[in-house]
């Protein structure tokens, strides 16, 4: 792999984190907010995976292996979250979520 | 251009399109699908890589557990697609949204050109398949065994902490969606 160098590797985590903040920022419904996040932790794993690699070092693997356990549980709690905010309000959209506005 | 060149670029357009589909599609169902596929790009990457173990669990998780229990939830509460009412706040952080991520990638590009992060010269390092421990540094290796000792040596603690972080989330979530029957005196 001569082409290929861990710049593009970061260029593309870049990416994926950039992608992933602008449906943070732009998204309404709380379960794309949700995903985008995930997108995020993506692309900082892509980045951390390609150092780990150009630097032979196994620390950053290992760290992505936390930030998956982290992801997880994130998901999970955010999700229980979520449904119990839909009981409450009958949406999922960060619009109607207004109750501390005044 | 050799055959890995062209693997990365197609999973690279593969990790990022997906991406790019899931934030901009209107429907949760088509979104959640678009993920699967950005979090299969990013496996590949990893396979690239050579992170096997990480691609395998990326793959378990992510795309196995993660994405179903979001496609779960979306077909529980039926949600529908956003409304199309482009009100002016949703343009303006839209644009926001968009000046900011120009930004976050213009600044990444010019740090990592500028002092290219002290990566050596030789792109992609020999990994040496004997290697196990130099010291305190872990070398990086294809193989799980590596993988294993530094969780249950040099990461002894964290592991322990993620676990616990784990326990946590899951009594969190049966208490938040656990209905509670309030007594009456």
């Amino acid at each position: 792999m001569e082409l290929v160098t861990p710049h593009h590797f970061l260029a593309l985590g870049a990416l994926l984190f950039g992608i992933g903040f602008f449906g943070v920022v732009v998204r309404r419904n709380l379960l794309l907010v949700l995903m985008s996040l995930e997108l995020m932790l993506n692309g900082v794993n892509v980045a951390l995976v390609s150092f780990s690699r150009a630097g032979l070092n196994l620390d950053g693997s290992l760290f992505v292996f936390f930030i998956m356990t982290v992801a997880a549980a994130e998901v999970a709690l955010g999700l229980a979250l979520l449904v119990a905010l839909y009981k409450r309000r009958q949406s999922v959209f960060s619009e109607d979520m207004s109750l501390l506005r005044n | 251009m050799n055959l890995l060149d062209l693997l990365f670029f197609f999973f690279s357009s593969l990790a990022a399109g997906g991406g790019l589909l899931m934030v901009v599609s209107k429907h949760p169902v088509p979104a959640a699908l678009f993920m699967i596929l950005s979090l299969v790009g990013v496996a590949s990457l990893f396979v690239l890589l050579e992170a096997f173990f990480l691609a395998i669990l990326q793959i378990l998780v992510y795309a196995g557990a993660v994405m179903v229990l979001f496609l779960f939830i979306i077909m529980l509460l039926d949600v529908g697609p956003d409304g199309g009412k482009a009100s002016k706040i949703r343009i303006l952080s839209g644009f926001a949204g968009a000046v900011a991520v120009g930004l976050i990638i213009v600044l990444l590009l010019h740090f990592s050109q500028q002092s290219g992060f002290g990566l050596s010269s030789n792109a992609w390092p020999e990994i040496n398949a004997d290697s196990f421990v130099n010291g305190s540094n872990l070398t990086f290796s294809t193989s799980v065994k590596n993988f294993g000792y530094g969780l249950f040596t040099k990461y002894m603690l964290p592991l322990q902490v993620a676990g616990f972080l784990l326990l946590a989330a899951m009594v969190g979530v049966i208490i938040l969606s656990k209905k509670f029957r309030i007594k009456k005196p």
